[in-house]
Parts: C-alpha cells; structure tokens; sequence
C-alpha cells in the first residue's frame, strides 16, 4: 500500500507538460504514505522515448503501455488498460489531470475499478496515514473536505493548483503490451483546431480574459498582443458576455458554465466580475483587474487593479511587458 | 428516437451559499432550486430532436427527493412527455448516483440517454461516463452540438485546443454543454398540459456511498488586493508589483 499510479498524459508520443504535475503530486504524497510513485503512459508506437524522464519529478516507476490501437486517444480503449494497470499494483489513488480529457477518462476508469472519484481538486492532504481531498463546490462558494473509504480511489486534479516539484526517483521504465479489446464502438472522424491557438486556458499558467467592456470581436487584437508578450504559456479566456456575443469560441469561456482555471496570473479587462464568473477563476494565484467603473465586483477578488479605460491601459501594459520579458 | 435525459435539481447559481453547523451540508431554507443549467441544455437538445424527427418520446429521470417532483414538473412543462423520479438522498459519490440510474435506464434502455457534462452543485463531471461505462454503452463527453442517424451519432466535443468529432454506435450515452441548445422557457399552455402527464414516484434501490464530505468551508478570503492607480500611468506601477511583490511575470 501506499503506491500511487499517476496518468501521464502524452500528446503526439510527447509527454505533456500537464503530466510533472501529476508525477511532482504522486510522488510527494506517495513518500507521506510511504510508498512509491508509479507513471502510466499509454499511446501509439513509439511512445514513451521520454517516459524516464519523468523520474526527475518523483516515478519511480513508469508504465508504457503502448499499442498502434492507442495512438488516438479513445476513451472506451484507453479506459481498461487504465484499470488493469491499476488493478496490478497496490495503489492507494490513482491521479489524472483535470483536463477534458483527464475528466472523460477518469469517471470510466473509477466506474470499471468500482471505486469513487473525486473531481477536480484544488488539495491533496495525508492524515492519518491517509488521504483526504479538497475540491470545490457550489460554483467556487464552498469548499468541501472529501474522505475515501475503498482503494483505489480516482481524483483529478485542477491544473496550476499545485505545482511542479522535482525529487529525483529511478524512473525506471517498464513497456507492456495491453491487451486490446476489438474495435471499439466509437470512432474519431476529425480534429478541429481552434483560432485562439492551442494553450488551452485551461492548462495556461496566465490567463487573459476580456469582457464586454472589449467592445467587440475586433479589439481583441490588442488582448492577443498582451497573450504574445507574456510568452508561449500564456492564453486567452472570455467572460461568457463575450461568448454570447459571438465574440470569441465558447471554449475560451470562464466561470461557471465555462472552464475553471488557476492559474499563477490572471487579466480581468473589462470583466465586471459577476459570481458566475468568480467561480470560475477565484482560485488564481494572482489577479489583475482593469476596468473603468471603480466599483466592479472583480475589484474585491483582484490583488491589483487598474480604474481605466481598456484601450489606454492594454497598449502600455503590453509595452511594459514586453520591455521587462525581453530584457529580463 | 426515445430519449432519456438525467436532471438533477440543484441550488440556483445565484444562491448565496450558508454552511449549516454541523459543518457538512448547506442550508435550504430560503435557497431557490432549479434544474441544474447543463441539464436544461440536455433536455433542450432531446426536445429539439424530437421536434426535428417529429417521432420518439423524451422522458426525464432524476435521483432525488420529494421536492425533486417540482423540477420534473418543470421538465413536462417545456416539453418533455414524461418523468420519473427515483425518490432517495443524493451524496457527493456520482458512482453511488450512476448506479441508480444506470439500473433504472436498464430497464428502459432507449437509444440515446443525455446528461449534462456537470452538475451545477457538487460538479463532479462524472456521472454520464460512469453510466455509460456501467451499461457498456459508447460515450461522447462535452458536447456542443449533435446530428442523429438511424444507427449512429456523430457529435462535437469540446476537447482543449478544439472540437473533435466523434461518431458513436447507438445505443449511447452523450454528456452536453453549452453549445447551441438555448434552454427554451415554458408555455402557459406547457404548464397546464404538464400536470395530465405522468410523473412517476418510486423509492430509490440506494447503494453505498465510498465518498463523504467530511466538512465543508468557505474559500478561503482572497488578501485585500488594492488599486495601483487609474489609467495608463498606472501600469508601470502594476508591472513592478506583479514582478517584485507576486513574482508573477
Ligand atoms: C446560470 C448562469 C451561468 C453563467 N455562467 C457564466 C460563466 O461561466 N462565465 C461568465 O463569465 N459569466 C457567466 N454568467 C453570466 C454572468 O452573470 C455575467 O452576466 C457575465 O459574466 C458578464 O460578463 P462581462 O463581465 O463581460 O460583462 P458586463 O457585466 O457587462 O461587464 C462589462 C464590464 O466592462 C467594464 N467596461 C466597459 N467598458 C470598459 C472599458 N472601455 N475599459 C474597461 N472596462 C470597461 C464595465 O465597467 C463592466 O464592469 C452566467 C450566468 C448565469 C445566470
Ligand atoms: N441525482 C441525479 N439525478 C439525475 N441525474 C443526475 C443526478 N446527479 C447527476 N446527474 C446527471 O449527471 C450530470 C453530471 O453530474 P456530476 O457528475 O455531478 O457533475 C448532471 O448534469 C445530470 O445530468
């Protein structure tokens, strides 16, 4: 006992950057249980080239499962390669990113391991010898203090709400041929890119979002120009005004009934800050408003705010930011 | 095509939400209930269907209790031709949840069930997969827009990054988000007719739960942030805190 198996998600062969979360979280609270951490990657032919490398975050030991029928993420395949790995081992939990795909495929895994899953969560906590999750509930208004009984349990976790940590492990890797079950009875027809770029808000460690008070699709050049200034990590988010208006793709939406995100750095331009909204980035580490009426909501949760008009503030601070990021 | 779609009732998202004393559920009294918004698209993408095909029944199934029936009613009244609820206590386990329904949709086993992808209370964005995967059933998440087949499904997930279309063999389970199914309101007309249609009352077959909520808190307070300034010539200011006091650039 006290082994924890983290899903290390691969895109294209890749590792994906949303995976040394996980492992750095595995491994940290696999050493308070005194076990060990354990990665599983699964994809098409020759995935898992860098599968070692996540040793360096903490796995001291990492799972290939590797199969041409695996290449395409499919979550009714990937789903039981998942569980049997899972059930060959000893795991007290077994962690996966909370992102789309992270919430797809978690749900399937804990449903065919018969064991309960707590989504999402922003606090991953050993007491007693065992763990206790913190997640959010109620739009963001509360947060609720979540105990396991079974083993394994499933959890995914909010990405940026944790961290990356490095504790160098073995990272010793293991290859497996999973057993594949016939052709699934769900196929994928196409992929469709989005405009925005594909750091996914989601997943982006700065998030900057723009409200109704842009005015209009047009002026979002100028929050573009701010996104490239702060570097490849770095994403777009929309109030859901802005979506409705047709302005942006609902998958830039935040709150709500949009993404939730938490990330190290996040713009409100022209955001009121209506509850809806909070819900769905009140777990930032830092927030920076602009907008032009002094007595906005987002000004309550904002750790700096900006009274002024969008159009003048964004061209100085994209400037500004450029300057310092270039220079160093 | 005869849809089922899964409705849970939950506090409006306007709610202010007040922690009861002992510490692990939130007081009712006072707070308005609704459908969860997911779930009105849900219902409004079966109504849409159905309309478009002209043929098929959309039924409503919730887990939970008695008041539940107001939401149901809510339900019949924008469209749906039927309800059944599952009269037992709702737990944060969305495993405990799946397992109910997904032996009450047994029983039924229409070609299509919809959720939505989360519930607007404990938001756990698990109970559609877990039915689909309890009943052995493909499952689309995330969904934005669908086009039904005799046989097949084709729907648009919302994945990072994009829109990845995915087409599924019925019988399916689908979970939707916002995308075009703009929930309709009821009728006048919708609400007198939705008290001759059948709402079905029976008691839940409840299993375990393996996950509490042990406590809940409020988030924890944001530190009082502050206005570096107005206009333009605050931005040199607010570029210095972000570097110097958040190390956030
Ligand atoms: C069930 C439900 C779910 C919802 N889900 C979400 C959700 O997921 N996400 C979400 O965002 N909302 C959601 N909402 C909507 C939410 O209630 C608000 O309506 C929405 O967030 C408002 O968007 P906004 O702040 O862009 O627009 P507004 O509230 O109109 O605010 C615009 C702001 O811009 C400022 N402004 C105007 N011009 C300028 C300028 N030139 N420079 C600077 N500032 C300027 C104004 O002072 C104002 O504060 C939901 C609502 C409901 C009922
Ligand atoms: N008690 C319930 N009764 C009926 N459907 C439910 C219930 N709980 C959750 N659901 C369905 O599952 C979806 C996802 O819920 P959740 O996994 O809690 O986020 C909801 O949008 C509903 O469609």
């Amino acid at each position: 006992m006290g082994d924890i198996l983290a899903f290390a998600d691969q895109q294209d062969g890749e590792i994906r950057g949303v995976a040394l979360e996980i492992v750095s979280v595995a491994a940290s609270r696999a050493a308070k249980l005194g076990g060990s951490a354990h990665a599983l990657i699964l994809g098409g032919d020759g995935t898992g080239k860098d599968a070692s490398g996540l040793g360096a975050y903490g796995a001291e030991m990492v799972w290939v499962a590797r199969d041409e029928s695996l290449t395409h993420y499919i979550p009714e395949v990937y789903a039981p390669v998942v569980a049997e790995v899972a059930r060959s081992g000893n795991y007290d939990a077994i962690l996966f990113p909370a992102t789309a795909r992270g919430k797809d495929l978690a749900p399937r895994v804990a449903a065919l391991l018969d064991t309960s899953l707590a989504s999402d969560i922003t606090r991953l906590d050993v007491e007693d010898g065992t763990l206790v999750a913190v997640r959010p509930v109620y739009g963001g208004k509360a947060f609720a203090r979540i105990k396991f009984q079974g083993f394994p349990t499933v959890m995914s976790l909010r990405l940026n709400a944790f961290g990356v940590a490095e504790s160098p492990a073995s990272g010793k890797v293991q290859i497996m041929t999973p057993p594949v079950k016939g052709a699934g009875r769900s196929r994928v027809i196409e992929f469709q890119a989005s405009r925005g770029g594909t750091m996914d808000v989601s997943e982006a460690s700065i998030v900057v979002s723009g409200g109704r008070g842009m005015r209009g699709a047009e002026h979002w050049t100028l929050l573009e120009a701010l996104r490239d200034a702060l570097g490849s990590d770095a994403a777009l988010g929309a109030s859901r005004a802005v979506v409705d208006a047709g302005w942006r793709p609902h998958g830039e939406q935040v709150g709500q009934t949009g993404k939730t995100v938490a990330p190290k750095l996040y713009f409100a331009i022209g955001i009121s800050g209506a509850i809806q909204h909070l819900a769905g980035m009140r777990t930032a580490q830092t927030i920076v408003a602009v907008n032009k009426d002094a007595d906005a909501p987002i000004f309550g949760v904002a750790d700096y705010g900006i009274i002024g008009d969008a159009f003048e503030v964004l061209p100085r601070l994209t400037e500004e930011i450029s300057d310092y990021c270039s220079n160093g | 095509m005869d849809i089922i779609v899964c409705v849970k009732r939950v506090p409006d998202t306007e709610t202010r939400v007040r922690i009861t004393e002992s510490g692990n559920s939130i007081e009712s009294d006072g707070v308005k209930y609704i459908m969860s918004p997911y779930d009105e698209f849900a219902l409004e993408a079966a109504l849409r269907t159905k309309e478009e095909s002209g043929k098929g029944e959309v039924r409503v199934l919730t887990l939970g209790d008695e008041s539940s029936k107001e939401t149901l009613r809510g339900a019949l009244a924008v469209g749906a031709d039927a309800a059944i609820l599952l009269q037992g206590t709702v737990t944060v386990d969305g495993l405990a949840t799946a397992k109910v329904l997904a032996a009450e949709l047994e029983k039924h086993d229409p070609p299509l069930v919809l959720f939505g992808v989360r519930s607007g209370d404990v938001d756990q964005q698990q109970v559609g997969p877990m039915v689909a995967t309890l009943l052995g059933r493909p499952c689309a998440s995330n969904v934005s827009d669908f086009n039904l087949d005799n046989d097949t499904i084709v729907c648009r997930r919302e994945v990072e990054g994009g829109v990845e279309v995915v087409e599924l063999d019925l019988p399916a389970v689908v979970t939707i988000t916002k995308g075009e199914f703009e929930p309709r309101y009821a009728s006048l007309k919708g609400i007198m007719a939705a008290k001759k249609k059948p709402l079905e009352v029976k008691d839940a077959e409840l299993v375990e739960s393996k996950l509490t909520i042990d406590r809940l808190e409020y988030p924890p307070e944001r530190a009082q942030g502050r206005i570096v300034g107005e206009g333009a010539d605050a931005v040199p200011e607010l570029v210095r805190a972000l570097r110097e006091e958040a190390n956030a650039l």
